[in-house]
Parts: C-alpha cells; sequence; structure tokens
C-alpha cells in the first residue's frame, strides 16, 4: 500500500483537481483497444517468463553439471552476446521477422525472448552449488536428465527460479521499443505499446484525463506484484543491476 | 546396454543446449554479420540490396544529426551520471544510518524502477508541461515566470536526464547500499580516534571504499543513456530543433521512418563502437585498485 503512495501524491496535484470521476477510464476503453492489449501483455510475458526458465534451466545444467566438447566456448559465447550492444542487431533482427513472416504475429513478440543468458549464467550458477553427488544418485536410479533437472534438482532452485521469472516478467512487461518495430496491428499490440502510440499518436491530446488513465492502468499489474513481492523484487534487480 | 547409456549421456549435452545455439546463429551470430554487410549497402526492404560501398559511412561523417544525437547523448551522461551518483550515495548514506521506516523509504525509491518508462514519461510531462505543468504552476504561483522545461532546445535534454534520475535512482540507492555495507566499520574507527570529520571520512575512506560500485553505476547509466529512447519518444519526439533527439531514437527514425535499413544500420554500428571506447576511457580514469 505504502508503495502506491508517490504515484498517488503526483496524480493528486493534476489528476481530477476537481472532481473524481471514471469518466477517463471508460473513455479510454472506448478509444483503444486496451483490454485487448492487456491480454497480449499478460500472455507475452507469461510465455516469455515460462520459456525463458525451462531454457536456461537446461543450458545452466548442461553448462555446469555435464561434461562435453565446446563448453567453455559456449560459456563464452554466452558473455559475450550480453556485452554486445543491441543496436547492432536490432535491425537486421527486425528484417529476420520480416523474412519469416512472424510481423504483428505473437511469435514475432515472444521468440526472440526466450534466450536469456543473464537467466543461464544465474541458472548454471545455481547448478553448480549443487552437489554433484546428488546428480550421479540420481542417474544410478535411472533418471534422465530433463528429469534430473526439472524434478529432482527444481526443488532447490526455487529462489534463483523467482528472481529469474520477476525480472523477465518485469522486463518483457515494459518492453516498448521491439514491439514498437514489429507490430503495427492494434489487435497484436502489447498494453505499453499502445499506451505509447496514444499518447505520441496525437489521439490523447484533447484528453489528458485519458493519457493518465492509460498510464496508470498500465503500471497496475506490476505494482501490484510489487506489493506483495517487494523484497524479491528488490533483491532480484540488486543482483543483477540492470534496469 | 552400458555403451549404450554413455553414448546417450553423450549427446545430452548438446541436446539441452540446442536451443541456444540456434538463438545464438539466428539472432546473434546472423545479425551481426547481416548487420556489417549491411552497412556497404542501400536497402528499403522492399526493393533489392544495392551494393554502394562505404557511401553510408561517408553519409554518416557529413550528417549534422548524427553528430548532433551523439552530443545530445553524451550531454545526457554529463548531466545524469553525476546526478544519479550524489543522489544514489546521498540516499544509501542516509538509509544506512540509523533511521527509522528504512524499508519503506526503500520500497518508494524503489518503486520508478519497475514501472515501465512509458509511464514515468507520461507522469513527468504533467510536471513538465508549459502552462499546465505541475512545476510551472508552483514557480508562477511564487511569482516566477514559466520556464519551457521541453519547449526550449537548451533544457529538453536536461529535463529527461534528471527525469531518467529520478527513475533509476532505488536501483543504485540498492547496489550503493550493498557496497556501503561491506566498507569495515574499523575504518570509521581509526579515522573518529584522529579526528576526521563527516566529509573527510567520506571523502577518504566510502568513495574509495565502494569504487567498484561508483564505477558499476557509471557504466550501467553510460549503456543506459546510449539505450534512451522510450523516453524523448513520447515526451518531445525528439524536439525541439532535435534537441533531444537520442542515438537509438534516430537509429529507430532512419530505419522505421525513412527505411534507410543500411544507413540505420552503420548508425548501429557506430554507437556500439563509441559506447566501447567511452567505457574503455570510464574504466582506465575511474576504476582504481587499491
Amino acid at each position: 500500500m505504502a508503495s502506491l503512495t508517490p504515484e498517488k501524491q503526483i496524480g493528486g496535484l493534476v489528476f481530477f483537481p476537481d472532481n473524481i470521476t471514471f469518466d477517463n477510464y471508460s473513455a479510454m476503453f472506448g478509444k483503444i483497444p486496451i483490454g485487448r492489449s492487456l491480454l497480449n501483455s499478460i500472455f507475452v510475458s507469461s510465455v516469455i517468463t515460462f520459456g525463458v526458465i525451462l531454457i536456461a534451466a537446461m543450458v545452466g545444467y548442461a553448462l555446469a553439471k555435464t561434461k562435453f566438447r565446446g563448453r567453455n566456448f559456449i560459456f563464452y559465447l554466452i558473455i559475450f552476446t550480453m556485452t554486445l550492444p543491441f543496436q547492432i542487431t536490432l535491425i537486421p533482427n527486425y528484417i529476420t521477422i520480416v523474412k519469416l513472416g512472424w510481423v504483428d504475429q505473437y511469435t514475432a513478440l515472444i521468440i526472440p525472448f526466450l534466450v536469456n543468458n543473464f537467466a543461464i549464467l544465474m541458472f548454471r550458477q545455481s547448478f553448480m552449488s549443487i552437489p554433484q553427488a546428488l546428480i550421479d544418485a540420481a542417474r544410478i536410479d535411472g533418471c534422465s536428465e530433463l528429469r534430473i533437472i526439472f524434478q529432482v534438482l527444481f526443488p532447490s532452485l526455487i529462489p534463483t527460479i523467482v528472481t529469474v521469472g520477476i525480472l523477465t516478467f518485469m522486463t518483457s512487461w515494459n518492453e516498448v521499443l521491439w514491439p514498437l518495430i514489429v507490430v503495427r496491428d492494434e489487435m497484436v499490440m502489447t498494453m505499453p505499446q499502445l499506451v505509447t502510440l496514444f499518447s505520441v499518436g496525437g489521439r490523447a491530446d484533447a484528453q489528458l484525463g485519458v493519457k493518465l488513465a492509460a498510464a496508470v492502468l498500465l503500471a497496475l499489474p506490476i505494482m501490484i506484484a510489487y506489493s506483495f513481492f517487494q523484497k524479491y523484487f528488490i533483491q532480484s534487480m540488486a543482483s543483477s543491476g540492470i534496469k | 546396454m552400458k555403451a549404450r547409456r554413455k553414448k546417450k549421456r553423450n549427446i545430452m549435452p548438446y541436446l539441452l543446449i540446442s536451443p541456444y545455439a540456434l538463438f545464438f546463429i539466428v539472432f546473434v551470430a546472423f545479425p551481426v554479420l547481416f548487420s556489417f554487410v549491411l552497412t556497404f549497402h542501400k536497402w528499403n526492404i522492399i526493393s533489392p540490396m544495392e551494393y554502394s560501398g562505404i557511401e553510408n559511412y561517408e553519409r554518416m561523417i557529413n550528417d549534422r544529426l548524427f553528430w548532433k544525437s551523439l552530443r545530445n547523448t553524451v550531454w545526457f551522461l554529463i548531466i545524469h551520471i553525476p546526478l544519479q551518483i550524489v543522489f544514489a550515495l546521498g540516499l544509501a548514506i542516509f538509509l544506512n544510518g540509523k533511521i527509522k521506516f528504512k524499508g519503506l523509504f526503500r520500497s518508494v525509491f524503489f518503486l520508478p524502477v519497475i514501472v515501465s518508462g512509458v509511464v514515468v514519461t507520461i507522469m513527468w510531462q504533467q510536471l513538465y508541461g508549459l502552462n499546465s505543468g505541475v512545476i510551472n504552476h508552483l514557480l508562477t504561483s511564487i511569482g516566477l515566470g514559466r520556464v519551457g522545461w521541453l519547449t526550449n532546445p537548451a533544457l529538453a535534454m536536461p529535463s529527461i536526464a534528471i527525469m531518467a534520475t529520478w527513475k533509476n535512482v532505488g536501483l543504485y540507492v540498492i547496489l550503493f547500499l550493498v557496497g556501503l555495507q561491506a566498507v569495515p566499520a574499523h575504518y570509521y574507527e581509526a579515522a573518529d580516534i584522529d579526528g576526521a570529520s563527516a566529509w573527510q571520512k567520506l571523502w577518504y575512506i566510502t568513495i574509495p571504499a565502494i569504487n567498484p560500485t561508483i564505477f558499476m553505476v557509471v557504466i550501467l547509466s553510460t549503456i543506459g543513456g546510449f539505450s534512451l529512447f522510450i523516453e524523448p519518444y513520447v515526451m518531445t519526439g525528439g524536439g525541439p530543433l532535435n534537441s533531444s533527439l537520442s542515438s537509438v531514437l534516430y537509429i529507430y527514425k532512419q530505419a522505421f521512418e525513412f527505411y534507410h535499413m543500411g544507413y540505420a544500420a552503420t548508425l548501429g554500428f557506430a554507437f556500439a563502437f563509441i559506447i566501447l571506447i567511452i567505457i574503455i576511457i570510464q574504466k582506465k580514469y575511474i576504476e582504481k585498485k587499491y
């Protein structure tokens, strides 16, 4: 609850100085498909978060607990990719999406984000701290590697899963530049994208209240999540140092 | 039986990393190479690619807007980085002391970090507005004139830099807090015995001790400055007179408003190279080994 104050204080100064009304909200629903974009955002961010955890756990496990040729090479590739400025890959990735015929499709919003280098390194780190004896025991019992990862070891990785989950969900929820580039169809747009276009497109100029209502609605889901998992949010962000 | 299992285990690691390998080829290796090829071509995506030699590079050197966007970004960093360090460190020292409601302060400062940049920008637009903005409203109510926070070319970028500082300060407060808690208490006790002032303790103990954190904040802010997009896009559209045109906004405009793919790729390479150089310089002059 306390976390909501700053927004309200600033909002209180400019929002609805004379009378409190929900007209702005209903006007917003009439003007832009904001409900649809909310569902899009929830869908896209959830699939990305789920996929990132799945893939990062697999790759992280392979890097930490199996031996194969080229393991160090893959590790350095991951470090290299993390330091590569996105300005270089932005244009060619857009072209790839065009050539794959993914423009205006959910795949364009989801697939490029399914592999997350930072998440892989986090999982690698936590798998390394798990005793090898546990894995050997499971192997002797005839567990497949996938079962070892997702059934035997997952319970002891909860902190990592929470951290990666929160960071991934939050960054994909707030992502704007990429959706702006690959999606032009209002029905596929994510919420921050729609709100951005709404506030620069001139449609909101006459109605400041509607614009602010859209901003509040966009901030609300993350703020609700934050009020429940505040501690984890702060820890996760501190551990990553990313924005 | 045993041999078969052994063999199975040998290909298993490759199966596990295959999603990463596929991703790396499609979204990292290919784009980097293709982007480099693109810099030597003219292409609007629709018609065939046209080889143009080093024309894109020549054009960039003579492009007033390229230099303008670079200057704007550097100007942003010059304002943003010191402001960020002073505020984040100040707040972290304040929170590190014995005060009440520590947790509450921390979570309030952190709130803007997690909220979308679009939301923060829309909020600050209401503060910066020329006629109806909150800041100008306060200024006129105490008898001062209106200030064109976003309409004056000299002020647009500083206004955005202040907003970015406000948005990120919570994250850096947390990072500084972690750094401050690692400074051994007996350093301060020894300084107390020698009669050092609070200012001397800050300057000679705290700041050298948290040098790695300061360096990290500088690097992260630099990368952030070169990634600046949504704030100028929503707030000013890069104006007035391109005074808030950021590097990514300029790439975006070249690529997706004019469809100059080759030129946009060239700009992408140039900015990536410039980020690298700036970080090397920062590493040399800011990072200290004690």
